[in-house]
């Protein structure tokens, strides 16, 4: 499955990245070279394997119910590029 | 009096313990070889006056007999890893002022066993890389170099050049696809990537949640034995670190492997195989085979796919991963007219090139028709490869691989740099083991024709960390590796 | 079924709409995190790194959250799937700290089931339940505080909800209406969401779309998000469902599409068309292995479950002889139908009902009071039922009795005997007031045996006022009927 200019630019509004005009071409190319090297797998005959969606056997281990965090508000906010009466702060969002 | 840092950790504890050199004497060493070692751009932040504390307090511990497992130990810690109050940055401009809250898990076992933190090292941005050289720092050069600066191997390029050049007594790394093993394979050093759970990723900025581990990256065997011990083990902060119990790594080390069957993979020689790598590959068979171990030929039928396979479940957890360095509530921020451009420049400006290409062809992966023939294909695949090894280990108790197709290259390589896959191409031989989950671990085993550092890599069953430490530790003897 | 059918000189038209409802889990901490999920503090106290999305957090999961979910399901009728496992959705946002939502999307928790609605008109109808599964609930950004700013408070980022997706079952605004109270009704009961729509714990969308009449085309929806009460959700059902009759029958086509309902003008409000940005690439979590339930667990549970509101009702009419209507009003929340219960016990039911559903619920409603601050406890409203049926005092001194007792809260017993309200059934103390009344209205006792029947009543009021209320009507009655003969 080839993509073309118009799916790399959608690929990288998808994960909020920018294509400059003058480099989709060669991303675009690219691109193409490692999905063409990755499909590869589909010499793989998979019917009937189940996906393994993790290696670790384990079942997963809740926890109980108590409050054992929070209150750091400090610490939550220490990095912040922008904050403002303790919340963080970002370009007006209109919906 | 000899130099300290020449010491491993065994017998720097040892000295310690004997009163005979004291903590400070051991970190103020140390320190000095990272000053001197500067040139190889290991370190990317150094906390000499950290390390010293911890120094103070281990002598005093030392004094009053309360010593822990590794009091006085000075070591350096892979960018990667959150050490609270001290800046962690993944090597990349998008959090390069990045002051953690908190301790990640790993870390916090090493301090609570008496390490001090000689400073945070360089390693590939995001540890997206095989060469160090995709750091927002800049490359590290390979201590090995001698005319043209190497690479140190990645994305640990940074630890394993600090453990080869002596600049801390041992390094954490991590590994997702070979980031410990082959840097480590390259600066003649040792490294584990314990089997996956074994440690906590807690507090270790993710790349590939589903791949990553942390381990350590030290002078020899029985230091990454002592250390993994210390590092491992369950953390309720982490649904997928493991509940079994931890073992005495250390207590295996020397014993006999008469009998032990010794699995060699027929994939792991393809036609044209570095002649260097093939020769030292058959001496090692050959010292464990005068030790009586059994040499047995199994196959691993779908190594071949473990590379497409990594390189579609790597990027598309990554693309996830990194989605929250958005310039909101940390790192750097590039502002924006609104929300979206804000968002757009400042991933676009704080990612490097290798970083992007992964988020978007992870993203791509992912993304709506294509989940099925690219992610679901991988994850079928990645089971496939995951049988191969039970299968295998029916046959065999470990498996001794080549740690890497080749050695230490040239910083720069025109091949690698025009095309990606030509880099990726260099974890064939541990991308495998990094899709099954399982514990592998790279020992020097001798040098290439040209002088450079060459590694073998010891899988075991997952959990079964004890005989990869047995077989390496038998290996390590014979093999004499002089480290530099 | 009630008929919802909009009817245009052009044709007849149908609604068909699904809903689906986010119901913010009741746990002490978060799904992920152990941080607390109280509201109303202060701005990003209740956050921790995990629900600020920091750089190498993990989650990991609250037993609580999967106990209510379960608990949940079971409500619903609904299969519990031993096996689930969670998936990041991926989205940019300002409220979505890591850049994703947890939540589950292959394997929910809870799959199929159903909810049985009453409607107005005497029937019911079964909406059919495709699935519930947990996640984490998103950030808070307010837009009021700076006109160029937006802040972002983590709070509420992390809090567990229950998405409950129902099968595209609704055929009125009534049934959706309905469907919600009754889904509210049930979360109360099990104490696994306060259910309340206007503080947004719990959040209705409405997938709307319209069909001629008798036609089983599926056509393209819109969604109306988040509305925030059971009316608004029914207005805007009807409005949307009218608007896109209307776009039809102009020869226009729909374009799926999310809309927001507006409660200030009843009208729904396009926002967005379905784009290419909704492409949330779903994968399984992995830094959660697959959640997996064992037997006992669900058992446990199942033991513990409390009386749910169907049941409750069924059993207040067969057992307590309650009207199907009343019974269902006093069973639409749990603390009614428990005041109820208790005020019951030993009782005459239905007079017990009578007295809540009337007086008590006027009551509280005049002093806007919920059934928890009530000046009259459970018991002490029994009790004044006791001294009506004891003939202690009669129907009309009762009233009086409760209005002071809705005051100060004593006891009946003590309000009657302060007043001296305790009535007459003395015959012979009544009948010497008959007779006193009697002799001193010779006029009216003429006119009522010149065939004024309707006097008798006066006589009676007559009666009772010199008594001061205290006389037994039945006997003031009989006394008169016989003198006046």
């Amino acid at each position: 499955m080839a993509v073309d200019s118009k799916t790399v630019q959608k690929v990288a509004l998808l994960a909020k990245l920018k294509v400059d005009e003058d480099k989709v071409e060669a991303t675009k190319d690219e691109f193409n070279k490692i999905l063409k090297w990755i499909e590869q797998l589909n010499e793989v005959e998979t019917q009937g394997v189940e996906p393994l969606v993790s290696v670790n056997e384990e079942h997963l281990v809740c926890r109980e119910d108590e409050v054992t965090d929070g209150n750091i508000k400090d610490k939550i906010l220490a990095n912040a590029p922008e904050s403002e009466f303790g919340y963080f702060a970002v370009p007006k969002v209109v919906e | 009096m000899t130099d300290l840092t020449d010491l491993t950790i065994a017998e720097a504890l040892s000295a310690m313990k004997s009163k005979k050199i004291s903590a400070e004497e051991l970190t103020k060493a140390y320190i000095k070889k990272t000053e001197e070692g500067r040139k190889y751009n290991a370190y990317v932040l150094e906390t000499p006056e950290v390390a010293l504390q911890a120094a103070k307090v281990a002598d005093e511990n030392y004094a009053k007999g309360t010593e822990r497992a590794l009091e006085g130990v000075p070591m350096g810690i892979k960018d990667l890893f959150c050490t609270k109050g001290i800046r962690t940055t993944a090597c990349s401009h998008i959090i390069d002022n990045f002051i953690p809250q908190c301790e990640s898990t790993v870390t916090q076992n090493l301090l609570n066993a008496g390490v001090g933190f000689l400073g945070k090292l360089n390693m590939d941005e995001f540890a997206m890389g095989g060469s160090n050289e995709t750091s927002c720092f800049g490359p590290v050069v390979n201590p090995w170099s001698k005319d043209v600066n190497l690479v140190p191997g990645g994305s640990s390029g940074g630890s394993a050049a600090a453990v080869a050049a002596k600049m801390c007594a041992a390094a954490t790394g991590t590994d997702t696809g070979g980031s410990i093993r082959q840097p480590a394979a390259f600066c003649g050093i040792t490294g584990i990537k314990p089997t996956y759970g074994r440690c906590s990723r807690y507090g270790i900025m993710a790349f590939a949640s589903s791949l990553d581990q942390a381990g350590p990256m030290a002078k020899d065997v029985k230091d990454c034995a002592l250390l993994l011990k210390v590092m491992a083990g369950h953390d309720e902060k982490d649904s997928t670190s493991s509940r079994k119990a931890v073992p005495d790594f250390t207590k295996v080390l020397g014993q006999d492997v008469k009998g032990l069957k010794i699995g060699i993979p027929n994939e792991y020689r393809p036609q044209g195989l570095n002649k260097d790598v093939e020769k030292a590959w058959d001496a090692a068979v050959d010292m464990l085979k005068a030790r009586g171990a059994e040499i047995i030929d199994i196959s691993l039928p779908h190594t071949k796919y473990a590379l497409p396979v990594y390189y579609i479940i790597a990027p598309a957890e990554a693309s996830s991963n990194l989605a929250r360095y958005d310039g909101v509530r940390f790192g750097q921020r590039v502002d924006g007219a609104h929300l979206d451009d804000l968002y757009i420049n400042t991933r676009t400006q704080g990612f490097g090139k290798e970083v992007k290409r992964r988020i978007m062809v992870g993203t791509y992966v992912l993304s709506a028709g294509y989940y099925d023939a690219y992610y679901v294909k991988a994850q079928k695949v990645r089971r496939l490869i995951q049988n191969d090894f039970k299968n295998a280990f029916e046959k065999c108790d470990v498996i001794l691989t080549p740690t890497s197709p080749v050695s230490a290259f040239p910083i720069g390589d025109k091949s690698m740099i025009e095309n990606p896959i030509n880099m990726y191409l260099n974890d064939v031989f541990t991308v495998s083991v990094s899709l099954a989950g399982l514990p592998a671990l790279s020992l020097p085993i001798g040098l290439s024709a040209n002088g450079l550092p060459l590694g073998m890599q010891l899988i075991g069953k997952a959990f079964d960390e004890e005989t990869v430490f047995k077989t390496a530790y038998a290996l390590e003897q014979d093999a004499a590796f002089k480290r530099i | 079924m009630a008929d919802f059918i909009i009817e245009t000189p052009k044709g007849k038209w149908e609604l068909v709409c699904g809903l689906e409802i986010h119901c913010q889990i009741v746990s002490k901490s978060k799904i992920f995190s152990g941080a607390s999920t109280e509201f109303g503090d202060d701005a990003n106290v209740n956050v921790s790194f995990i629900d600020a999305g920091m750089p190498g957090m993990l989650p990991v999961l609250n037993k609580e959250c999967v106990r209510q979910a379960v608990k949940t399901g079971l409500g619903l009728n609904a299969v519990i799937n031993k096996y689930s496992v969670f998936s990041r959705k991926n989205y940019f946002y300002a409220d979505s700290p890591q850049g994703y939502q947890i939540t589950q999307f292959e394997y929910p928790i809870v799959g199929e089931g159903k909810i049985t609605v009453d409607l107005s008109d005497g029937t019911s109808k079964d909406i059919r339940i495709e699935r519930m599964h947990i996640e984490q609930d998103a950030a808070k950004s307010i837009h009021d505080i700076n006109p160029k700013k937006s802040y972002i408070d983590f709070n509420r980022c992390g809090v567990g909800l229950m998405e409950i997706v129902t099968k595209p079952d609704f055929r009125s605004p009534e049934e959706v209406g309905a469907f919600l109270k009754k889904l509210r009704s049930i979360v109360r009961y099990l104490g696994t969401c306060d259910g309340n729509m206007d503080e947004g714990s719990m959040r209705c969308d409405a997938s709307i779309s319209v069909r001629p009449l008798g036609s089983n085309e599926l056509r393209e929806r819109a969604e109306v998000k988040n509305v925030n009460s059971v009316k608004f959700a029914m207005q805007a059902v009807e409005y949307e469902a009218k608007r896109q009759v209307e776009l039809y029958e102009k020869g226009e086509n729909l374009k799926q599409q999310t809309c927001r309902f507006n409660p200030t003008t009843g009208e729904t409000k396009f926002l967005r068309f379905k784009e290419f940005s909704d492409d949330y690439r779903y994968f399984p979590e992995p830094d959660l292995p697959p959640l997996v339930l064992d037997d006992a667990f669900i058992e446990d549970i199942k033991k513990n479950m409390v009386e749910l509101p169907d049941a409750k009702k069924a059993r207040f009419v067969k057992e307590l002889g309650l009207t199907p209507y009343d019974a269902s009003v006093l069973c639409e929340n749990k603390e009614t139908a428990d005041f109820f219960e208790k005020a019951a016990k030993g009782r005459d039911a239905k007079k017990v009902a009578n007295w809540i559903m009337g007086d008590f619920f006027a009551m509280l409603n005049a002093k806007k009071l919920p059934l928890e601050k009530s000046p009259i406890s459970a018991d002490k409203l029994g009790r004044l039922v006791d001294l009506i049926s004891k003939n202690i005092i009669n129907g009309k001194t009762a009233k009086d009795v409760f209005a002071i007792m809705a005051e100060t809260s004593q006891e009946p017993e003590a309000i009657v005997e302060e007043k001296g309200w305790k009535q007459v059934t003395d015959t012979s103390a009544i009948e010497a007031i008959v007779d006193e009344v009697l002799q001193n209205n010779p006029d009216n006792v003429a006119a009522y045996k010149g065939g004024k029947n309707n006097l008798l009543g006066w006589f009676v009021g007559q009666v009772m006022k010199q008594s001061k209320g205290t006389a037994n009507p039945a006997i003031v009655n009989q006394l008169l009927k016989q003198k006046l003969g």
